[in-house]
């Protein structure tokens, strides 16, 4: 039997003088390699989801397990620590250079110099820019993409199995969005890590998704291949979406 | 009577110039020492109201109150608890100049976004690294801000405080006033004036310095 | 010191009332300086930070200073007094109005362009109705100063409560120190609630 990456078991979230479960008995068995997307509207639960995953939220019900282990028995601080997080709004600190802010977890970790640089570069150059030009720059005189690629280089830094993305492209321009995806794709193929990106975009979620987990009011209503979904839309909610997407794809080819 | 004046001024230099750089260095002193203080007791209680939130509706208060109050009437309240002196101008100084640097610790450190600090954590920063990598680097063009305020305050205030027996460029001013000499007055005045349009001028250099992130292109 | 006010109560309350009349006139002229020179500021930028830093330079000069300065100009007494106060109250009032006004929505000031306001109109329809609570901060402010400021006027003969420190440093009686202190302490503090609770409503 292969150890799933991430496995949420009947997992609930409801906030303090909420009168709703924003995250209502979720459970999701994610294996290593996978690129999960999960798709769903404002309210739906989804960023909740997520970040139950690094602990930045505490479940009210329910356990969540990395690679067998319970997250609940593992220090919030270590567990962070091996896992990427990307958030929309990139969150590079101002005022570090790109190279210290790629550097910021290796520097606490006390890894050498040598080391620490070797580790800078490469990663500069996994996102696709080059190193000696960008490594001294500050964020503010970065474009929005080249921030979020810095900040997919930070996450990256110490090597983490799994990667937890939050609307990672959700700032940036529909042109630099599509090679961002590309990007991506790109790096995850090549690395063997478990990527958790969520997104409201449902292009983005089937394109980038191995499988992609729709939710709504805090519940999954599917979690299946994008291709399996289209095929068998399990509620009237998946279908709705789907249904809407094709309209707007009518649209387009009614516009040639 | 202009030229009067210039002689007058030329005159005082010429008898006086040590006297001159005595009041100078007194003032400066007297100041320095007073804004070093004043800064660690402003950041530390900004730190303290930023830990410990109920701490933080006691002290604020307080300072705000003090910080109404005229630098005159906090100089010389201390006058019947502490007696004249360098030592109770010192005090009054650093009543008068934490309130600016408190006030823009705590702000600057509230200030910083909400995602930064999320990151941060997400990241996997402790409490304490949080505070010391994210939330204090980035609270400082506000605490410098502050400590300008405080600057200023305390190198005016410290004019004041020669009333008080702390010496200083105040004593040529005083001088000037009780003698009716206007070159004194001048004197005092331009040192004074300069003093603090220099002071706030290099902080804001250093200030420059230390966030010249801030001003990239 | 109970007894020295019971005996003497018009020694404390005519530099008291002194105090406000001076606080008073000055504020008057100042609103009305910092009024026009806020409205010419909006029609330019460079004027605006110019005036602005010309300003922030005054402020940032001891007012004893400023005081000193000023008398081989304008002499000794409350009209010299007033001036350096008006001086000092443009800077708080002029940034914090620049501050205030600026910080309504762009989103409405476009839109309030955009139907076609002046930008005379902008000001009064739009502009000062949305920061009238800044504006009120940026007075309450000057205020303070101001009773603050006045104190030391005393020195140069302006009268005030700053004479009553003035008399106690001079004959070393710690009675009127007191009183002179708490007074000015107590009017800069109850200004400032009154002001303050008014404030809140905006």
């Amino acid at each position: 039997m292969t150890q799933k990456a991430i496995e949420f078991h009947n997992i609930s979230k409801k906030f303090k003088h909420a009168q709703y479960y924003a995250v209502d008995k979720v459970n999701l068995s994610i294996e290593e390699g996978e690129f999960i997307t999960i798709l769903g509207s404002s309210g739906s639960g989804k960023t909740t989801l997520l970040k139950m995953v690094n602990k930045l939220y505490e479940p009210s019900q329910g356990s969540i397990s990395l690679f067998g282990e319970d997250i609940a028995n593992i220090d919030s601080i270590r567990l962070r620590r091996k896992i990427g997080y990307v958030i929309q709004q990139i969150g590079l600190f101002p005022h570090m250079t790109i190279a210290q802010n790629v550097a910021t977890i290796p520097k606490l970790l006390q890894w050498n110099k040598k080391k620490i640089n070797d580790r800078v570069a490469y990663l500069l150059n996994l996102v696709g820019l080059d190193a000696n030009d960008f490594m001294n720059r500050y964020p503010s005189q970065l474009s929005g993409g080249q921030q979020q690629r810095i900040g997919l280089a930070r996450a990256l830094a110490v090597d983490p199995k799994i990667m937890l993305l939050d609307e990672p492209l959700g700032a940036v321009d529909a042109i630099t969005r599509l090679s961002l995806q590309e990007e991506l794709l790109r790096i995850h193929g090549g690395l063997n890590k478990t990527f958790l990106l969520v997104t409201h975009d449902i292009n983005e979620a089937f394109k980038l998704g191995s499988r992609v987990v729709i939710m709504n009011s805090g519940k999954v209503s599917q979690f299946d291949t994008p291709r399996n979904i289209v095929a068998n839309p399990a509620d009237e909610f998946v279908y709705s979406l789907i249904e809407s997407s094709r309209s707007q794809e009518q649209f387009w080819e009614g516009l040639r | 009577m202009d030229n009067n004046i210039w002689l007058q001024m030329k005159d005082y230099f010429a008898e006086n110039m040590g006297d001159f750089l005595i009041a100078v260095k007194e003032h400066l002193e007297v100041s320095l020492i007073a804004l070093l203080i004043a800064i660690i007791i402003g950041i530390s209680c900004g730190y303290v109201c930023f830990k410990y939130k109920k701490m933080e509706s006691k002290i604020i208060p307080f300072f705000q109150v003090l910080r109404v109050i005229p630098s005159l009437a906090i100089l010389l309240l201390l006058i019947p608890i502490m007696g004249t002196g360098i030592k109770s101008a010192i005090i009054a100084l650093v009543l008068l100049s934490v309130p600016p640097v408190l006030m823009n610790t705590v702000v600057g450190i509230k200030e910083v976004p909400g995602f930064l600090i999320e990151s941060a954590y997400g990241m996997g920063m402790t409490e304490r690294q949080v505070f010391w990598k994210v939330q204090l680097p980035l609270a400082l063009p506000l605490i410098f801000t502050g400590i300008k305020i405080a600057t200023i305050e305390i190198i005016a205030s410290a004019t004041l405080a020669a009333k008080i027996g702390s010496g200083g460029i105040g004593e040529i001013i005083f001088t000037g006033l009780g003698l009716n000499r206007t070159d004194l007055l001048v004197i005092g005045g331009i040192t004074v004036g300069l003093m603090t349009i220099l002071a706030s001028f290099i902080i804001e250099l250093i200030n420059r310095m230390l966030m010249r992130y801030k001003y990239l292109k | 010191m109970i007894e020295y006010a019971l005996e003497y109560p018009d020694k404390l309350l005519y530099p008291l009332l002194e105090h406000i009349q001076m606080l008073v006139i000055t504020l008057m002229i100042s609103l009305i300086l910092a009024a026009f020179l806020t409205i010419i500021s909006i029609y330019s930028r460079l004027l605006s930070k110019t005036l602005v830093y010309f300003f922030s330079v005054i402020y940032a000069v001891p007012s004893i200073a400023l005081f000193a300065l000023l008398i081989p100009l304008t002499g000794l007494g409350k009209t010299t007094a007033i001036i350096v106060l008006v001086l000092y109250n443009q800077y708080v009032l002029l940034r914090n109005f620049l501050e205030g006004l600026d910080e309504v929505d762009p989103a409405v000031t476009e839109a309030a362009t955009g139907i076609g306001m002046t930008k005379m109109q902008l000001l009064i329809k739009i502009k000062i109705p949305l920061s009238k609570r800044a504006l009120f901060t940026g007075i309450r402010i000057s205020v303070v100063t101001t009773i603050g400021i006045a104190t030391i006027a005393a020195f140069i003969n302006a009268g005030g409560l700053g004479s009553i420190l003035n008399d106690g440093l001079r004959t070393v009686n710690t009675v009127k120190i007191l009183w002179g202190s708490i007074l000015a302490a107590g009017l800069a503090i109850v200004t400032n609630t009154i002001l303050s609770k008014f404030e809140r409503k905006l």
